[in-house]
């Protein structure tokens, strides 16, 4: 078995009297597509700042490439690798498509001139180059969240976390982005994907893993997953029963 | 004197504007550099250039040390900037009293000649031209750094410090980086000052007074751009001068009539002036295109 | 002996100090601006009670009235003319905003009344009777009262009456209270002004003894942050408690240490809450 890229281990963090995340372990193989899905409140984003440095966990380990992530603070784990985008896109408002871009490819690239050409790059690939010199503001929701993307790519990460990135999208677009997705994981960028929008989480994800109230409920193939009774139940409630 | 403010301006607005932490205080590096250099210069002979060098290192270090305890526990926006001045008024505070006991009337500079090495000129065109070496370094600076990496990050904190951690931004050394920068420039515009007043006051080096119009020209002209400050010192002492001619002048004049322009600027032209003139010359250009 | 003497006019400083940073904390609170053109509106409270001293003989008392509504008028007409449109804009142009404001304001009152300090005497206030062997000046005293009164009477204001709940409503959680249909627009101008005129009140309380002049908004104002800082940006109740605590630590000091190094202890606990503990002593009402 190869071994994990990220790995989590018996992760637990607790915001005043509320645990956000409890006793949680899974793993995420070079490679791999995650899904990790959830009702609201399961803890999803939680676990995202986790990874990435914006929280400390109060429990457990998380290593990256065997690397101890615990106590980094986001711009380190961002160097050693990790991406993210956020749930609410954050672009610099102030700044053009192409300089938002850049911001992210001046992470492993000095000279501003590269930069900008690598930045120019990745615009093509998420498919934004038109829009290069559009402010951010002015752009739809679909572009919004391809720059939030292109951004992340742009430091040129081994492990891209997705915060839902599809939210808000229309069915043409959802594909669209799905598209996106596979393309970037074929460039050889590991990904692990938070979704509300099932039918995109299950048919990207290679292995799904599934949060409720902060515990993992589930994990396996997306087929695996969605006929799981405690999965079910979790997301339809007691009084659901499979006809 | 307009290249003065403006040159200021530029130093503020490389903290303010740039890296988005606007600082309400930066009299404090104002005063420092003016004194460090003026008292070395009255009690150890040093020469002002050198002083000039020392007041910025000088600042450098206030700098280094207010922006360490200020970002170090997370402060922004508004928060920092009343921070920066307490610290400012802390210091105005100690040499006030330290001062007055020594010279209470504020701190002359004897008249030593008129050479180049005294940093004392009878012509006031060779103080033109130092400030406007001085502006045009800052300027220059300002300019390189823009397209760099270190112009992107810091602009990608000032829109948004989260998300550009995430990118990889070491969010705290960048900003210390342009406190340490603009502090320096800012003392050293200190230590000019001084040796064009030729008298050192407290309240003048280290007022709030002296805080407000360092950012001023910045804010007024475009907290941000390259040359934002330049057209808001060019903008804000014609007005001055305008205004003193027709209307009866009296001390804090100039004052009441930046508070109206900051007001309606505020209000009206949140960009600066340059942002505003920006969208005219468009529209010209283009109608003298076709 | 010396320390009850300071702590009685440290008490007694409270109480004003407290009416000073109410308003601002209601400001805040209501509507997330800090304003820092707060002491120059002071200011203005005392210029008025003086003015209407001078050229009506008003009892400066009386004119407490006189001070508040029109600083309470002058509220709302900033609000409505300078402050709604900025209302979106980011923090830091609104701070800006303020102290546009504050130097105009000073500044035009420079330009009006000149610098030159100007004092009210009034002569059954030159009374000062010794209480225990401590000296009690009467105008403090007398200043300490209403401030105190004020206050109650705008916290009961905020708690029992519809309006006042509507405030507390907005403080507390703007969207929801958007849909409940309160009408934001009127509570905002209305928050603006009751700050004000608290703090106009407080300048006409201030006058019978302490001497007007241009500056002397700055002096309160610094306080009145400090205060508001420690009470909690937006807590009405933290804000005075802090302002207790920060005159009695102002009059204690005092005692101890030269005049303009106070001003410095002031700031200190400013930066030092800022720094430390940000929502001050007893947590801020976060909307």
């Amino acid at each position: 078995m190869t071994p994990a890229l990220l790995a989590l281990s018996e992760v637990s963090r607790s915001f005043g009297g509320v645990r956000a995340v409890s006793a949680l372990s899974f793993a995420v193989a070079e490679g791999e597509i995650v899904g990790l899905i959830g009702p609201n409140g399961s803890g999803k984003t939680t676990v995202f700042n986790l990874i990435s440095g914006v929280f400390l966990p109060n429990d457990g380990t998380l290593t990256f490439a065997g690397e101890r992530l615990v106590g980094r603070k986001p711009h380190q784990t961002c160097r050693l690798g990790i991406g993210r985008t956020f749930q609410i896109v954050q672009p610099f408002n102030s700044l053009t498509v192409l300089d938002n871009v850049r911001v992210g490819a001046f992470r492993t690239i000095g000279n501003p001139r590269r930069a900008t050409r690598e930045a120019e790059a990745v615009l093509d690939l998420v498919g934004l180059a038109h829009k290069r010199d559009a402010q951010p503001p002015s752009l739809t929701i679909a572009d919004r969240k391809r720059l939030e993307l292109a951004r992340a790519l742009a430091t040129r990460p081994r492990l891209l976390l997705l915060d839902e990135v599809m939210a808000g999208l229309r069915p043409a677009e959802t594909l669209e982005m799905i598209e996106l997705a596979r393309r970037i994981h074929a460039s050889g960028v590991t990904l692990l994907v938070i979704e509300h929008v099932m039918r995109a989480v299950m048919s990207l994800s290679h292995r799904v893993v599934v949060l409720h109230h902060g515990e993992k409920i589930a994990e396996g193939t997306p087929q695996d997953v969605s006929r799981d009774p405690e999965v079910i139940r979790a997301y339809l409630g007691e009084e659901y029963r499979p006809a | 004197m307009i290249l003065f403010f403006a040159y200021i301006g530029v130093a503020w607005n490389i903290l303010g504007g740039y890296a988005g932490q606007f600082s309400f205080g930066h009299a404090a590096f104002f005063g420092l550099g003016a004194y460090t250099s003026t008292l070395l210069h009255l009690h150890y002979g040093v020469s002002p250039w050198i002083g000039m060098l020392l007041g910025g290192l000088a600042g450098v270090l206030l700098g280094l040390l207010s922006g360490f305890l200020s970002f170090r526990y997370g402060l922004r926006g508004p928060y920092f900037a009343l921070v920066m001045l307490a610290f400012a008024e802390m210091l105005r505070l100690s040499f006030e009293t330290w001062m007055s006991k020594s010279h209470p009337l504020g701190l002359p500079i004897p008249l030593k000649g008129t050479s180049l090495l005294d940093f004392q000129f009878k012509d006031k065109g060779r103080y033109f031209s130092i400030v406007l070496v001085m502006l045009i370094a800052a300027t220059f600076l300002c300019h390189r750094r823009v397209r760099s990496k270190i112009g992107a990050y810091w602009m990608a904190i000032r829109d948004n410090e989260d998300a550009a951690e995430a990118l990889g931004v070491n969010a705290f050394a960048y900003k210390l980086l342009a406190m340490a920068i603009s502090a320096s420039l800012t003392a050293m515009g200190g230590t000019f000052y001084a040796q064009y007043f030729l008298t050192l006051e407290v309240n003048d080096v280290f007022g709030v007074q002296i805080s407000v119009e360092i950012l001023l020209s910045a804010i007024i002209g475009g907290a941000g751009t390259v040359f934002g400050p330049l057209v808001g010192a060019v903008a804000l002492q014609l007005l001055a001068e305008v205004t003193r001619v027709y209307i009866r002048a009296f001390s804090g004049f100039d004052l009441m009539v930046y508070g109206c322009v900051l007001i309606l600027v505020i209000i009206f032209l949140p960009q600066g002036l340059l942002a505003g003139l920006r969208r005219p010359y468009r529209a010209l250009a283009r109608a003298l295109s076709t | 002996m010396l320390i009850l003497q300071a702590l009685l006019s440290g008490l007694l400083n409270g109480g004003i100090y407290s009416l000073v940073a109410v308003g601002l904390t209601l400001i805040f609170g209501v509507m997330r601006i800090i304003n820092f053109a707060h002491g120059s509106l002071m200011m203005l409270g005392m210029y008025v009670s003086y003015w209407l001293f001078v050229l009506w003989g008003v009892d400066p008392y009386l004119s407490l009235i006189g001070s508040a509504s029109v600083l309470f008028v002058v509220g709302l007409a900033i609000e409505a003319a300078l402050v709604s449109p900025v209302l979106d804009a980011p923090e830091h142009d609104q701070l800006l905003l303020t102290l546009g404001i504050s130097l105009v304001i000073e500044n035009l009152a420079l330009f009006l009344w000149r610098a030159d300090p100007r004092i009210i005497t009034v002569p059954y206030l030159a009374v000062a009777p010794m209480v225990g062997g401590v000296m009690v000046s009467s105008p403090r005293l007398i200043a300490f009262i209403v401030s105190l009164a004020l206050t109650a009477v705008l916290f009961f204001f905020l708690r029992r009456t519809d309006l006042g709940r509507a405030i507390r409503a907005i403080a507390q959680d703007r969207e929801g209270a958007l849909t409940v249909g309160i009408n934001m627009r009127r509570i905002y101008a209305l928050a603006f002004g009751i700050g004000c005129a608290c703090v106009g009140a407080a300048g006409g309380l201030v006058a019978p003894f302490y001497p007007v002049d241009p500056y002397v908004g700055g002096v309160f104002v610094i306080t009145a942050f400090v205060v508001v800082v420690l009470g909690g940006m937006g807590n009405f109740v933290g804000a005075l408690v802090a302002a207790l605590i920060v005159g009695l630590a102002e009059s204690v000091a005092a005692v101890f240490i030269p005049a303009a190094m106070k001003q410095i202890v002031m700031y200190t606990i400013f930066v030092v809450v800022l720094l430390f503990r940000p929502q001050g002593l007893f947590g801020a009402r976060r909307a």
